[in-house]
């Protein structure tokens, strides 16, 4: 299904329409009571040759572009990374619930994060990004070695499989350390549920090169992804390594998405949801399904954000909460959908 | 401090119970406090205690003596006979082989009262005390359990007197002075309707945390926007947030509290255990609240 130039501008046009409004929304929405006004006023301010008195206080600007702007921005990233990642995933091993979380990122990030927190004490704080990044990486790694050991035909499903195991192992030793340590049960479990908050930028410069080398990769091989959607015997038909390939972008998108991971804790949810609604609009063609759900996530992520911190406010709630109160239920649909499919 | 009815009644419940306990020996209530006859055979001559806040009781209430083991996150008073038992996840097997006749826990987890019970050992559960009376209450509950009734009503009268005279020096304020209370480096905070906000109140001290839960995790711009007078650190020992940590946060240097340097690191342990040494907080929280001045701007 190729969509005509006109709808696909049209389409674009939309989902980044619609990426702005979030953005807009995200910074305008908060449990510190900045006026609408004074905010719009500020941003102007910033731009060059404008000179505005915007009314906001010094803490109220320091609210505004150290503490909100940069979560919102740090929401576009996570959520149009875990989405472009899951996109790729679903595309190489033709599984509509395949995700970057199902082959054990989230569970090898979960086991290094609580091994800075619990070994590492006050100081394993700072170790517990770079953990889980490592943590999330080894894990994906010995999912596809052990997918590959027992791999046969189906080797895409012995993948997902294999994945499950590996996720399960991770749980129980994560679980045993936390047992241990009972004293670091809440610092897990705040990371592990997800959270934007970010210290001024130092996240959002720490994630952004990893998300823009993956998604480049990744949509660099739009086409590649069309034609291994059709299967393997086909690929390598055309020319294509679908192993080649497939182990590839698994790495790249495993890559990308533990970078997002290790600052945001665990969301899920986003890599499912996210590129099954765009198919439902748009079809499975990569040449939109990619910008597409890059543009949707990170809309979606915003939004999930601006709940998360609004819905209890001045408490908030943690975003993986909100991400898989929406995206559970739909998750169950694309499964019937999938059933009739395949 | 007014004594209120349902602390009296637990009180006298508990004097039943004690009485029952005792197997109607005769217990003289009214024998001067630490002369108490601990070797009386009713009284338990075993206890172990699974929670550190039980045990700084057991020893405060003059029972260290009859203490055979405590859990492993007990630390204080540091010659408590500390040995691996977790209160968190009990073992009732490892706990009888320290062969007690009490055993002091603050839940029933994992069915450690149904368990203990096969093997006939008492059990004695004390959850995380609410309020300042809760305590009290508890003290006097693990005084009868333990002999000690006498040692443990004189703790109680003196933790109030204590409480009093520190309430009494604390200067007379308009306004509220308000507070930021952080007990991990992900800004979990406490709200005036917790046992540590109840204490702060006392000491003239709002929260700048609401709602309907006692621990809400905050957000950055929340904290900035309220911009609380105060800001106590119980996130020392778990996490290493110092002042410097919290003054070099993204956006905080515009915090008053920040720049007037009133940020303040509290012993997590005592912030966090509510049995005798909660006067020593209240006496070093009643020193920071002393040292700002009445008239401090509050915008």
């Amino acid at each position: 299904m190729i969509a005509a130039p006109r709808r696909r501008a049209l389409v674009l046009t939309g989902a980044a329409s619609i990426l702005l409004a979030a953005m807009l929304l995200g910074i305008l929405v908060g449990p510190a009571g900045l006026t609408p006004g004074g905010v719009l006023l500020d941003i102007a301010d910033r731009l060059p040759f404008v000179d505005v008195d915007s009314g906001l206080t010094t803490r109220q600007q320091a609210i505004l572009w150290n503490i909100r702007m940069p979560r919102v921005v740090l929401g576009v990233l996570v959520g149009a990374m875990l989405a472009v990642a899951g996109a790729a995933y679903q595309g190489v091993f033709r599984n509509p619930l395949a995700d970057p979380y199902l082959l054990g990122v989230s569970s090898g990030a979960g086991l290094g994060a609580t091994l800075a927190i619990v070994v590492g004490g006050a100081a394993g704080f700072a170790g517990v990004p770079p953990a889980a990044f490592v943590g999330g990486m080894l894990a994906v790694g010995a999912t596809y070695a052990l997918g590959r050991t027992v791999g046969g035909v189906r080797s895409e499903v012995v993948i997902i499989l294999a994945g499950v195991a590996v996720a399960a192992f991770a749980n129980a030793i994560q679980t045993f350390f936390m047992q241990l340590h009972d004293d670091t049960l809440r610092q897990v479990y705040s990371w592990m549920l997800g959270r934007l908050a970010t210290d001024g930028w130092s996240d959002v410069l720490t994630v952004l090169p990893y998300v823009v080398v993956t998604v480049a990769i990744i949509a660099l091989h739009r086409r590649t992804l069309d034609v291994m959607s059709v299967g393997d015997v086909e690929a390598a038909s055309l020319g294509i390594h679908p192993a080649r390939v497939r182990l590839l972008l698994v790495s790249v998108a495993t890559l990308g998405t533990a970078a997002v991971v290790s600052a945001s804790g665990l969301i899920g949810f986003v890599g499912i949801v996210v590129p099954h609604a765009v198919r439902l609009l748009v079809g499975p063609g990569h040449r939109l399904l990619l910008p597409l759900s890059l543009m949707v996530g990170a809309a979606f992520l915003v939004l999930a954000d601006v709940l998360a911190r609004s819905v209890m406010a001045p408490a908030e709630l943690p975003i993986g909460v909100v991400t898989a109160a929406v995206g559970a239920p739909f998750f169950l649909v694309v499964l019937r959908r999938s059933r009739g499919v395949r | 401090m007014p004594v209120n009815d349902s602390r009296r009644w637990l009180a006298a419940g508990l004097t039943v119970f004690a009485l029952l306990a005792a197997g109607c020996s005769s217990s003289d209530d009214s024998s001067p406090a630490g002369e108490t006859d601990t070797a009386a055979a009713d009284v338990p001559q075993a206890i172990v205690s699974l929670s550190p806040t039980s045990t700084e009781m057991l020893y405060a209430i003059g029972a260290g003596d009859q203490v055979v083991a405590v859990d492993d996150r007990s630390d204080y008073p540091t010659d408590a006979p500390v040995t691996d038992l977790s209160g968190y996840t009990p073992n009732v097997e490892a706990i009888l082989g320290y062969e007690p006749d009490l055993v002091v826990a603050n839940a029933d987890t994992g069915d450690l009262v149904a368990g203990l019970e096969q093997a006939g050992v008492e059990t004695l559960i004390l959850p995380a005390a609410q309020t300042l009376d809760d305590t009290y209450t508890q003290l006097e509950q693990l005084g009868a359990a333990t002999g000690h009734v006498g040692e443990a009503a004189e703790l109680v009268a003196q933790m109030q007197a204590d409480i009093e005279e520190i309430l009494a020096g604390l200067p007379e304020r308009e306004t509220p002075l308000t507070y930021y209370q952080e007990l991990d480096n992900t800004f979990y905070s406490v709200t005036d309707d917790t046992y540590i906000g109840e204490i702060h109140s006392m000491l003239g001290l709002t929260s700048i945390a609401t709602g309907s839960n006692g621990y809400p995790q905050l957000s950055a711009e929340y904290v900035l926007e309220q911009n609380p007078d105060v800001i106590f650190l119980a996130d020392g020992q778990c996490c290493g947030v110092t002042p410097e940590v919290v003054a070099q946060r993204a956006g905080w240097e515009e915090l008053t509290a920040v720049r007037e340097g009133r940020v303040y690191v509290l012993d997590e342990d005592i912030a966090s255990r509510w049995g005798p040494r909660v006067v020593d907080l209240m006496r070093e929280v009643a020193g920071i609240v002393g040292g700002i001045p009445v008239t401090a701007p509050t915008p």
